[in-house]
């Protein structure tokens, strides 16, 4: 690692993407990450790579098509209504199996809504935005540097995977100045897809054409695609579920799932609940898909209610209840239009919750 | 002098070619092809000057015209 | 010993069309295998595929190629084109997908000034979906959702893409053809390798227009088509070059 640096979060998430070896960037501004293409406009043609500000995000979807689609590591930011204009091209990104990286710093919804932090596009991001069956990996990060830390694994997941990989971020994480590690490489990361040659568009020089389509008009053939996405998504929800787990050891009164900033209000909650004396833990979800379904629900056993606290009026709760499968009671804690509660909001909100079950 | 070959399962039977021809050289056929077209044939074979505006006319790249000798240039294409 | 003077360009594949019979794509589709082989584009050539008729038109091409969602084509391009300056990128649309859903994709390629070319088929009518009034439909033309004729009280004047592109600034060559004749075509073609010389030159952004025929969304022969094509789409678009870069440098 490098030498710690302060850095406001949305142009740390920029200066990782560099990192990885990222040298396509195109983008649509939209507040609160609107800092990322700041930050790149300046940055990309220092380090030789392309920048470009799109007529919409709607087109910015396409760009990071080809650009993905030939073959190049391709990365871009936007916030809640952007993707959601972004979810007409992610669909098809998904299903011609593009491993590009993008990251929502989401905002409070629906509609325009505001511009302050929110964590109310979980569904958007795990449950698909765009038609048809499809995931993006998304992963959720609670601080800058995890941000960080998380953008330069995307890139090697996306390829890895072939896979379109979603951060999930919000308004806080974008906005707010923290000390970040930036890694460093022996090696600097190549702008390039690995193995992109057997599939990407670069001219048929020497080999047979290459084809980065999406229609199967064959009933068969797009069954066989279908299929052959559910299996990949089966080894991504194989080998890729991460979490972080906060005082879960022995028995507990209450168990929270909580992700990205509001996981670090929830730890400072957690604390004037233990001094209160509630036996409490956490689980953090760091990869929102694949979702930690089975440590969620070997934990709800030792648990007398497990509460998901959410930036959102109750999203993750659904799946926190398909990992529970009603063997615990489940609680829902959630502030919306972009109110960040305070931990004594969060606790007494808890308290209340452990009252009613 | 000019040969022109149409690939007759090519052939969608839309005429264009035999109305484009200068001479008369191309006529649809009475009898259908594998699509169950009516597709385009050289009956006056000896009328042809190998102008290729039959072939430039296809739209589905059925025809192919060669020349012995030296083709006359009436237009660059 | 015979010498062949027209053959299929290597550029294609040897797929025989989905097309209609009469339906004029055909004839873009070899234009444009044509010049890739005359350039020497080939083996850097990347096509980009619409939705319409011609989303399958990959098929019918031996070069790598993407496949567009709705008038997304011209992002898509830049996408590659930007990541990837070395190699020659076009996108392939029709009417529907270019002039309706597609406008702001196009409008800003083409005002971006990327460096690729627009294969711009008109044919006046969305093919694929089954004969419904596009943009460019003629007034009083009769479609399936204009059962009584293009009204343009309601529904405004055909949108004439390449004026409209012609009035921006940045440096374009915007031409419009016709295919349904030959001695149209040849010009066609003309127009079309002067578009992709362009791109090689790494000059501009460059569309061609082609006023096709729809025999079968008609409801004409292909004879037919090309008579109306005739007196009723080429009155009102008129063939020429509407911009080229020399003008501008």
């Amino acid at each position: 690692m490098g030498k710690k640096v302060l850095m406001k979060g949305n142009e740390a998430i920029g200066e990782a993407a560099i990192l990885a070896g990222c040298r396509a960037y195109f983008c649509y501004p939209i507040t609160p990450q609107t800092e990322v293409a700041e930050y790149l406009a300046r940055r990309m043609p220092e380090v030789g790579g392309t920048f470009l500000q799109g007529e919409s995000e709607v087109a910015v979807s396409y760009m990071l098509f080809g650009a993905g689609g030939a073959g190049v590591k391709v990365f871009t930011s936007s916030s809640s209504p952007g993707i959601s204009l972004m979810a007409e091209g992610m669909s098809y990104i998904a299903t011609a199996e593009l491993p590009i990286v993008l990251i929502n710093v989401m905002r409070n919804g629906p509609g325009l809504g505001g511009i302050l932090p929110a964590q109310a596009d979980y569904f958007q991001a795990t449950k698909g935005a765009g038609h048809g069956d499809y995931h993006f990996i998304v992963l959720a990060p609670s601080s800058v540097q995890e941000a960080v830390d998380l953008i330069v694994k995307s890139f090697d997941m996306a390829e890895k995977y072939s896979n379109p990989v979603m951060l999930v971020a919000d308004g806080m994480i974008g906005q707010m100045m923290e000390p970040v590690e930036l890694p460093t490489f022996d090696e600097p990361p190549s702008p390039y897809v690995k193995g992109h040659e057997k599939w990407a568009t670069t001219g048929a020089k020497g080999r047979e054409r290459n084809l980065v389509k999406t229609l199967f008009l064959n009933p068969h053939e797009g069954q066989d695609h279908n299929v052959k996405l559910q299996t990949k998504y089966k080894e991504i929800e194989a080998n890729e579920i991460a979490f972080e787990e906060i005082d879960t050891d022995g028995d507990l009164d209450v168990l929270l799932v909580s992700f990205g900033t509001m996981a670090r209000v929830c730890k400072t909650a957690m604390e004037s609940l233990k001094a209160e004396g509630v036996k409490v833990g956490m689980l953090r979800p760091i990869s929102l898909w694949p979702f930690p379904l089975q440590r969620i629900r070997d934990l709800a056993d030792k648990t007398k209610l497990v509460v998901s606290v959410e930036l959102s009026m109750g999203q993750m709760v659904e799946d926190v209840e398909r990992a529970v499968q009603g063997k615990t009671p489940v609680g829902f804690f959630g502030r919306a239009g972009g109110i960040v509660p305070t931990p004594d909001e969060v606790k007494d909100g808890i308290l209340n919750l452990m009252k009613e079950s | 002098m000019p040969r022109v070959t149409i690939e007759k399962d090519r052939c969608k039977g839309c005429s264009l070619c035999v109305e484009a021809c200068p001479q008369q050289v191309l006529e649809m056929s009475l009898d259908i092809n594998v699509k169950g077209y009516f597709y385009a044939r050289p009956v006056r074979a000896h009328h042809c000057i190998g102008c290729r505006v039959c072939a430039i006319t296809c739209p589905d790249v059925a025809i192919e015209v060669a020349v012995h000798g030296t083709l006359y240039h009436y237009f660059d294409y | 010993m015979a010498t062949t003077v027209f053959k299929r360009p290597e550029s294609m594949s040897t797929n025989i069309t989905h097309y209609c019979p009469g339906c004029t794509h055909g004839i873009v589709h070899r234009l444009v295998g044509e010049v890739l082989d005359e350039l020497g584009l080939r083996e850097r050539a990347i096509g980009i595929a619409p939705v319409g008729c011609s989303v399958l038109c990959y098929n019918y091409f031996n070069i790598d190629f993407q496949e567009s969602a709705h008038g997304r084509a011209p992002a898509m391009a830049t996408g590659i084109k930007r990541t990837r300056p070395d190699t020659i990128v076009f996108t392939y649309q029709g009417d529907g997908d270019l002039a309706s859903i597609g406008t702001n994709e196009l409008i800003h390629a083409a005002n971006r000034g990327e460096r690729i070319t627009t294969v711009f088929v008109n044919n006046a009518i969305y093919g694929m979906t089954g004969g419904q009034m596009a943009p460019t439909t003629m007034p009083g033309q009769v479609t399936t959702t204009c059962p009584m004729g293009r009204d343009v009280q309601t529904m405004g004047h055909p949108l004439r893409v390449s004026e409209m592109l012609a009035t921006l600034k940045t440096p374009s060559y915007i031409a419009r053809v016709a295919v349904h004749k030959p001695s149209y075509v040849i010009e066609a073609k003309r127009a079309l390798k002067k578009a992709f010389q362009y791109q090689v030159e790494g000059r501009c952004y460059s569309l061609v227009e082609f006023l096709s025929t729809c025999p079968t969304n008609w409801a004409m022969t292909p004879s037919q088509s090309t008579k109306w094509l005739e007196d009723t789409m080429l009155p009102y678009y008129p063939l020429g070059e509407f911009k080229t870069p020399d003008e501008e440098e």
